[in-house]
């Protein structure tokens, strides 16, 4: 990222205690998300299917700085690094979910409501709670605003949408991470490589199940 | 003979001229061009070359949306789909109800090699039953033909395209005739689970049949078996067999195949017929209609080239219509031929289809190895109930198959998601540890029966909507009966029944027939439209189909079926078409055409 980090959390700190509005959260000269294009195509009927394809390429992203920022430390804080594998900001998660939600199809048009509204959400809380934006929280401060919405079968009535956000941000995260290299690997894919024969389970797998 | 362009097209003579490039028209063109005949192939998309398009390996990383299904790409990006889905870009349809539950949905591609090149290489036979449910239950119809006329032909198309599966003898599931399938992959640990599961519930499970090349195709043995007395056929057939390579177990056959390891007519029923010399190709050609000489026969096809706008017409000694089941049908109507029984468009079915999953404890945290396979069906379910159906026990007539699946596949945006039913909703590094735990833990089952074909599942012109041709389009009509109903809801609770078995569990109770079942045209596997038969005032067509009219004039595809058994249609219909062609080459060599 090419703004210094602290003066961008300086300046969201300011706008988000004013004007709580999806646009405002933002540098002035650039709103939370910039609209996605009345118009907007996709990547048409036809699309080549073996040239390479790079998020940003067959629309633009719109997720503004301070936007990438909240999404960055909510995609971490659902998968952070470990001793198997790294975050998920670390491998283009939160690149990924800018596709997700500038795509100009109607399941990504309505989950770009969600992430959005839910997003500033985020931020509202961060600000009403400790003051300060999400991203500059410590984690047990991001835990507490996670707790309250993390599970959609106990959370409190007037958190139930934004459950309904973290659900939806949770499964988004999760399905950009788990298809890298890197979290197909954390997560025990060991396929996709041509093979001679195919031998099928081990008997250490047979076993596990009853079968051997 | 090529590819060749629309005006080069309209200065030669062929004997045939083939509508269609997928299954139907990828085998009829094989079987007439093997033994001489010239075919003109007519195909509505673009030229497609799946050894430069595929995308082999590729991850899911690699597609926008993470290869999630779109408007434009309806199977996900790496789908092997041109121009189609449930929507083709100004080729609409209608439907004749506002009701979801009485409108029909229309899988279309505009591609050489139509739906083949992405199906799922599911091949089953018809069995003996199969050819003769009216008989056996008062419904429907009885084919012109028994599973013996057939036989011989599924052999063929089997050694042809390469089809794993074993031979168990089972009630109306027929062998197939010894050295003909290629083994079966191994089962993977979720299948082994069901089968021993299904096994405490009388519930049978067996080897997968799939177009699927678990080795390579003797290529030696097999051309002398297929083309018996022919032996630059054997010739072009043995090279082009050896040099389809085996699956090497890796990247889905959704996407197609590079390597030509499973059949796609592009890979399999296209090069050889090429290399006989006897074939033409002209892709994008839209044919509107079947033109008619003075004395009643058909003269050829009007089509236009979907480049210029312009109209063409071809003349041929036989007409074939292989376009896909219902848009065979839609050039009938348009051609007002064909249909003096007024059983164009009637009797239109698709397959019965109810999916329920669930989570197994007893799969979680597996030791890691490789799943990947063949991608699909090593192990299915044939129908088992046929006594118990006999006896009036079960309030629904016809059987349905299991297909189903499990393990740990190619990473998804499913993949890790929608766990809060498991785990009530984490994040952070429980979040993690849960992924890897369940990841892999799923099982899938896909019923798949058969629909009985009624008086209220039908497709006629909508009188005033035209495609961007300005050809009339189709518009649909649509009803499940009882039959239907009560069989999706049998599905839905035997599959809970067999994870129950298996120790499992699932998010949501089996529902009602209405609920559970799949909207019509959803499973892919229209045909009708244009039934064969015995009486020229009830069908359309003989069983070679061949139209009681035209006698020059035949349908190869899934239109000519009157009756849709469990069984996956495509091995029936390229069995049909191998069968039909043979018929012409006869016709024309006794110079009765």
């Amino acid at each position: 990222m090419s703004l210094d980090r602290r003066t961008t959390l300086k300046w969201m700190f300011a706008a988000a205690a004013s004007v709580p509005s999806l646009q405002s959260i933002g540098f002035a000269a650039e709103p939370f998300a910039r609209d996605v294009a009345a118009g907007q195509a996709g990547y048409g009927t036809d699309p080549a299917l073996t040239k390479e394809w790079k998020a940003g390429g067959p629309w633009p992203l719109t997720l503004g700085v301070a936007a990438r920022l909240t999404t960055a430390a909510l995609c971490d804080l659902i998968i952070p690094a470990d001793d198997v594998s790294p975050s998920a900001s670390a491998v283009g998660v939160v690149e990924f979910i800018d596709e997700w939600i500038s795509a100009p199809y109607p399941q990504q048009r309505a989950d770009r409501e969600l992430i959005l509204t839910g997003l500033q959400w985020i931020e509202s809380e961060a600000q009403s709670r400790f003051g300060k934006a999400f991203a500059a929280l410590d984690q047990a401060q991001k835990e507490a605003i996670a707790n309250d919405i993390c599970s959609p079968a106990k959370a409190a009535p007037h958190f139930a949408t934004s459950a309904k956000f973290f659900s939806k941000f949770r499964d988004l995260t999760a399905g950009g991470f788990y298809t890298t290299p890197v979290g197909m690997k954390d997560i025990g894919y060991t396929g996709n490589t041509p093979l001679a024969k195919f031998d099928g389970p081990p008997l250490a797998a047979l076993k596990k199940a009853g079968l051997a | 003979m090529s590819f060749i362009s629309a005006s080069e097209a309209d200065k030669n003579n062929y004997d045939v001229v083939v509508v269609g490039s997928g299954a139907a028209g990828g085998q009829t063109a094989y079987t007439l061009t093997m033994d001489g005949a010239r075919v003109l192939m007519l195909e509505a998309g673009r030229h497609y070359d799946p050894a430069t398009e595929t995308p082999m390996m590729q991850i899911n990383a690699d597609a926008p949306l993470r290869g999630s299904g779109t408007p434009e790409k309806p199977f996900g990006f790496w789908d092997a789909t041109i121009d189609g889905g449930w929507q083709v870009p100004g080729e609409p349809y209608t439907s004749a109800s506002d009701d979801p539950a009485r409108q029909f949905v229309w899988w279309r591609a505009r591609m050489l090699g139509g739906r083949t090149n992405h199906w799922g290489r599911i091949s089953l036979r018809n069995g003996p039953y199969d050819f003769k449910p009216y008989s056996r239950d008062g419904l429907g119809f009885d084919w012109p033909m028994d599973y013996e006329d057939l036989a011989p032909y599924y052999d063929k198309v089997e050694m042809l395209i390469g089809v794993y599966g074993s031979n168990e003898g089972l009630e109306n599931t027929p062998n197939s005739s010894p050295g003909v399938l290629l083994p079966p992959p191994k089962p993977r640990v979720s299948d082994l689970l069901i089968q021993q599961r299904s096994k405490k519930l009388n519930i049978p499970v067996i080897a997968g049949h799939r177009a699927v090349l678990t080795q390579k195709l003797d290529h030696k043995r097999l051309p002398k078996l297929l083309h018996p007395g022919n032996e630059k056929a054997q010739k072009i057939l043995a090279a082009d067999m050896e040099n389809r390579a085996a699956c090497f177990f890796a990247t889905p056959c959704g996407r197609g195949c590079s390597i030509r390891a499973n059949y796609q007519s592009t890979t399999v029923h296209l090069p050889p017929a090429m290399e006989t010399g006897n074939l033409d190709i002209v892709t994008d050609a839209m044919v509107r209609a079947v033109t008619k000489r003075a004395d009643g026969s058909a003269e050829g096809v009007i089509y236009i080239d979907r480049k210029t706008g312009a109209e063409h017409r071809v003349k041929a000694r036989i007409v074939v219509l292989a376009a896909s089941a219902l848009e065979s049908v839609r050039i009938l109507l348009n051609s007002g031929v064909a249909n003096g029984s007024g059983k164009v468009g009637k009797y239109i079915m698709d397959t019965v289809g109810a999916n329920f999953s669930g989570q197994v404890p007893l799969l979680e945290n597996m030791p890691l190895h490789n799943e990947d396979g063949v991608d699909g069906l090593h192990l299915y379910t044939p129908w088992w109930l046929y006594k118990q159906q006999l006896a009036g026990k079960l309030g629904f007539a016809r059987g349905y198959h299991f297909e189903f699946g499990g393990g740990r596949g190619l990473p998804s945006m499913g993949t890790a998601s929608g766990l809060e039913w498991l785990n009530g909703g984490t994040y952070g590094k429980k979040f993690k540890e849960d992924a890897r735990r369940y990841y892999g833990s799923f099982v899938g089952f896909a019923g798949r029966g058969e629909m009985i074909p009624n008086d209220d599942c039908y497709a006629e012109l909508d009188p005033t909507v035209k495609d961007k041709f300005g050809i009339p389009v189709l518009r649909f009509h649509w009803k499940w009966s009882e039959h239907e109903l009560g069989q999706a809801a049998h599905m839905q609770k035997t599959a809970a029944e067999i994870i129950d078995a298996m120790g499992g569990r699932y998010s949501s109770k089996p529902q009602s027939g209405d609920k559970a079942i799949k909207q019509g045209g959803v499973i892919i596997h229209e045909v009708g439209g244009a039934i064969m038969g015995t009486d020229p005032a009830k069908s359309v067509t003989n069983s070679y189909g061949q139209s009681w009219e035209m006698k020059n004039l035949f349908i190869t595809d899934g239109a000519t079926l009157c009756s849709n058994a469990d069984k996956n249609p495509t091995l029936t219909i390229m069995a049909l078409a191998w069968r039909s062609a043979e018929h012409m080459l006869g016709l024309m060599k006794r110079k009765e055409l």
